[in-house]
């Protein structure tokens, strides 16, 4: 049995994942990163669009602060995050994004001076400060107030996981490509690192650690449809789960984009409307301002995912063999500005599509994007329930987004969960050993030879390219955007039967290295698990909240379902998961639950509420001296590693 | 493009170094085309119905993450992106991309090699102050054009193309290729890298270095993100010369 031991095991060498190797390695704790392909073409390289910190150093930033990134952030989240968590979270943007410039990120820059830009249509002059020149600049995204998506031309993620990967190379991090971890190994409600499956060779792995982060990214390719890379398959999730110990958070809440292209599914960034494209029906007639006013197009992402399919429901979608879509209209930024800043979409476009979208106008169509679920951790990163077990960003349910993510906000958590939950990991193993018999090690490692011998030996059997195929189908089909009972009892039911048969796969190819059909054959049992977390717990929450949408139940219900929802498999032969649920407390929030802002506002409230708001009120009242930050730390205190609670310097505003 | 959609015969390269007795050999396949369809369709298609053993690499599938670079017809580029209906005779040949250890079939390992690159041009900021930056702070001031012409050099994706493009990379293996070329122009063109030309000179300034290159600049012609290869591999021979 080959076993290596080191002191931070990291799964997962995305964003995320690199930066809590990177905190784990500069506390001098012995540190090594597993990752599917190599760390550079992780999906954080994908990002096109950017990363949300108030810097506020541009015009159209003026005004901005932690505050109103928070703000914007629990709206966004319709309520549903761990406000604690988004306030550590906002207050560290800054930090994380002036880090990443001294680490070699090409940030774009603020140019003194006038800019024309396209806001609601029309071209507008912005002069931006001398005193600027040269800081951070932001764009506008959607669901914000003011412009805060910090940005490199149309390579944010690129050149941050770049900056990232260079640093854990400078630092010599070893990432051991082409590995899958397959289980968790655990004793006695604590996690010792993961049976690992090398891609190459097909030798199986004891990497043993004290503390053990999965960082593995999201679960979109649950869904036939998604923005997300092919590697996104949620197994890290899926491991979590199958130790029966650790939970998972908030699995039905996923989000859709509202413009990759059709048919295949690819993002255009959403920085395409943040720049002032439009989006148009068949009759190229602008339809987003009759359903949202105010926010038109850059309403937060759900509600223009929701109105687009609405459009499309009353006929006004354009047909085509796919399917019908919408069109996305960047025409009127000009070339000028796409070729520079919009250069992947224009890339995207002439590739996959043959058009020039300086030209052309852009078939789009919302699309499975974003896994706000995840493994449920508290404030520091950990597991509740599975001791050294850390997670952190799209593979976390940390829970800074709740039922909906704001645009920019993700690239943003992995890099502040990295190195505030990389404290934590740090911590962690400086205060706890290995404690581990060889025989739990040998237990975990012969399981999961046990699972692979029976596959390979199997005559007749499941396909499970096919398997997929079906759920795939299924989680599109009743499990979208727009929910209802019906087809979600139908998922359910569904999904129930393909997991018995997943029991059954037999392979084509019964070789036990370098497989393609061994990979997927143990890879699609989990996935539909994890499909069955998704839609089970869709099922079950009879309300509207975030990305989550019932059509049987279109009110937000903060009396009966202000909590969080917590899945666990405890016993591994049962055919549905547990569900529990974990309230959020309104007696605690810094932003009591109110409305978004978008269309009528039907939530039923909690009884909580109304008190809460008083007492915001009557604190604010007995402490008029107090600034800003005092009244955070009266209404919000947050845990949060040392180094990070500084304040912030903003241009014109200094630390205030 | 009827519906019907006309067949398509790939050419593939097939061998598993890791199966013993396993040859190198090119095995066809036919496939029936549909609209929008690209090599990454095709060839999963070709895996799901056909040979589930068949090895290659996707991860973005949008032409981002460099993955899934082999050679089409004779030329270096992105399987990901590359259209069937490019190809006119319908007739598509496939070699895994040659410069790079094979794992299997079209599966390369350009990760180990790229590491390698990243190390040997000490691909990050060379700062002593860049870990004790105060954050709280204002960022450092960077002038706009500069940012943007940094951003222009690192949109390469590691992707490989150019050096399986290389003449001089076949007869010099330890050559440094261009897109370590890039990557240390990238870093030199950085005010917050602090290396001096010396520096520099000590990665590069040799016969496997930019002294080496033959500028026949077949890394240009094959580049997918069409980086500036010849003006940057002049401006560093330049920049050498001067040193030297
Ligand atoms: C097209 C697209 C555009 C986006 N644009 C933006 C944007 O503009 N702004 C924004 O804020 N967010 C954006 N997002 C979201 C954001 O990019 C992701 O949420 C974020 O990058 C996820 O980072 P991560 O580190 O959590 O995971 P990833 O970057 O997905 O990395 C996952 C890592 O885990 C490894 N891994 C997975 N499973 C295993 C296993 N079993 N064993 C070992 N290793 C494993 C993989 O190899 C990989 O290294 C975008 C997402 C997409 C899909
Ligand atoms: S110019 Fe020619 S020799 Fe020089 S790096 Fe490019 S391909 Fe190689
Ligand atoms: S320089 Fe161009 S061809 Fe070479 S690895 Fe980078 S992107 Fe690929
Ligand atoms: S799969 Fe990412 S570039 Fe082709």
């Amino acid at each position: 049995m080959k076993v290596i031991y080191t002191d931070s095991l990291v799964i997962g060498g995305g964003l995320a994942g690199l930066r809590v190797a990177i905190a784990s390695m500069q506390r001098g704790v012995d540190t090594i990163v597993l990752s599917l392909i190599p760390a550079k073409r992780s999906h954080s390289a994908a990002a096109q669009g950017g990363m949300q910190a108030s810097l506020g150093a541009c015009v159209k930033g003026d005004g901005d602060d932690e505050d109103v990134h928070f703000a914007d952030t629990v709206k966004g989240s319709d309520w549903g995050c761990d406000q604690h968590v988004a306030r550590a979270f906002v207050n560290t943007a800054p930090k994380a994004i002036r880090q990443l410039a001294a680490w070699g990120v090409p940030w774009s820059r603020v140019r003194q001076g006038d800019h024309e830009v396209v806001i609601n249509g029309k071209k507008v002059t912005l002069t931006e400060k001398a005193d600027s020149h040269g800081l951070i600049m932001a764009r506008d995204f959607g669901g914000t107030k003011k412009w805060r998506t910090c940005f490199t031309s149309d390579g944010a993620g690129h050149t941050m996981l770049y900056a990232m990967d260079n640093k854990a190379i400078q630092m010599g991090i070893p990432v051991h490509e082409r590995k899958e971890a397959l289980a968790l190994i655990h004793e006695d409600g604590v996690c010792y690192g993961a049976i690992v499956r090398d891609l190459i060779t097909g030798e199986l792995i004891a990497y043993v650690a004290k503390a053990t982060t999965i960082a593995t990214g999201g679960y979109g390719r649950l869904y036939a449809i998604t923005t997300n890379s092919v590697v996104s398959e949620g197994i890290g999730n899926a491991i979590a789960l199958e130790t029966g110990i650790a939970t998972l958070g908030n699995m039905e809440a996923v989000q859709f984009h509202p413009t990759a292209i059709v048919p295949v599914g690819i993002l255009t960034t959403e920085g395409c409307r943040g720049d002032g494209g439009l989006l148009l029906d068949k009759d190229e007639y602008r339809f987003m301002p009759d359903y949202e006013p105010e926010k038109k197009e850059l309403a937060s992402r759900d509600v223009v995912s929701r109105r687009m399919t609405e459009h499309m429901r009353k006929g006004k979608g354009v047909p085509s063999r796919y399917g019908d879509h919408l069109w996305l209209d960047i025409r009127l930024l000009g070339r000028k500005h796409i070729e520079k800043n919009l250069r992947e979409v224009k890339e995207i476009c002439e590739y996959f599509l043959g058009i020039d979208p300086v030209e052309a106008l852009i078939p789009v169509r919302p699309t499975q994007h974003y896994s706000m679920g995840g493994i449920r951790t508290n404030a520091t990163g950990e597991s509740p329930t599975l001791q050294g077990l850390f997670a952190a960003g799209e593979a976390a349910c940390w829970d800074m987004h709740g039922f909906n993510r704001l645009g920019g906000n993700s690239v943003a958590e992995t890099v502040v969960a990295g190195m505030i939950v990389g404290e934590y990991v740090a911590d962690y193993c400086g205060a706890n050993a290995v404690n581990i018999s060889t025989t739990t090690i040998q237990h975990f490692m012969k399981r999961e030879e046990k699972k692979i011998t029976a596959l390979l030996f199997r005559d007749f059997g499941e396909n499970p390219f096919q398997l997929k195929a079906e759920m795939q189908k299924i989680m599109m089909d009743d499990v979208g955007i727009f929910r209802n009972a019906a087809d979600l009892e139908k998922a359910v039911e569904e999904l129930k039967v393909l997991n018995q048969r997943a029991k059954r796969i037999a392979l084509r190819n019964r070789i036990s290295s370098s497989n393609p059909e061994l990979v997927e054959a143990i890879r699609v049992p989990k996935m539909i698990k994890l499909a069955q977390c998704v839609a089970y717990g869709a099922l079950l929450r009879t309300e509207s909240r975030g990305a989550h949408s019932r059509e049987d139940y279109p009110e937000r219900n903060d009396r009966d379902w202000l909590k969080r929802t917590l899945t666990t498999w405890t016993d591994a032969s049962a055919d549905l998961p547990e569900l529990t649920y974990e309230d959020l407390d309104v007696m605690k929030m810094e932003l009591p639950p109110g409305s978004r802002g978008y269309g009528v506002d039907n939530t039923f409230h909690h009884p909580d509420t109304a008190k809460r708001e008083q007492e915001i009120e009557a604190l604010k009242r007995d402490n008029p001296g107090a600034d800003r930050f005092e009244l955070q730390e009266m209404l919000n205190p947050i845990t949060i590693p040392d180094k990070f609670k500084g304040k912030n310097e903003r241009i014109g505003r200094g630390f205030k | 493009m009827n519906d019907q959609g006309r067949i398509l015969k790939f050419q593939v390269f097939r061998y598993n170094p890791q199966k013993k007795g396993d040859k190198p050999r090119m095995v066809t396949y036919e496939v029936t085309e549909a609209p929008g369809m690209t090599v990454f369709i095709a060839l999963n298609d070709i895996r799901e119905h056909q040979d589930p053993s068949f090895q290659f690499d996707f991860v973005c599938r949008a032409g981002i993450c460099g993955s899934c670079a082999m050679i089409i017809n004779g030329q270096p580029t992105l399987a990901c992106r590359t259209l069937t209906s490019t190809y006119e005779n319908g007739e598509i040949k496939l070699l895994p991309l040659p410069g790079f250890e094979l794992i299997g079939d079209l599966s390369v390992n350009t990760g180990k090699f790229m590491r390698a690159m990243s190390e040997r041009v000490e691909s990050w900021i060379h700062d002593a102050d860049a870990d004790e930056v105060d954050f709280h702070r204002l960022e450092e001031r960077m002038d706009p054009d500069v940012a943007d012409q940094i951003y222009e050099l690192e949109r390469c994706v590691e992707c490989g193309c150019c050096v399986s493009a290389c003449a001089t990379k076949r007869m010099r293996p330890d050559f440094l290729s261009a897109v370590g070329f890039v990557r240390l122009a990238r870093y030199a063109l950085d005010p917050r890298d602090k290396r001096s030309d010396e520096e520099f000179y000590e990665i590069i300034g040799d016969d496997d270095g930019v002294f080496g290159c033959m500028t026949l600049l077949g890394c240009e012609d094959y580049c997918p993100k069409d980086l500036p290869h010849q003006t940057q591999i002049a401006y560093l021979r330049r920049k050498m010369a001067l040193v030297r």
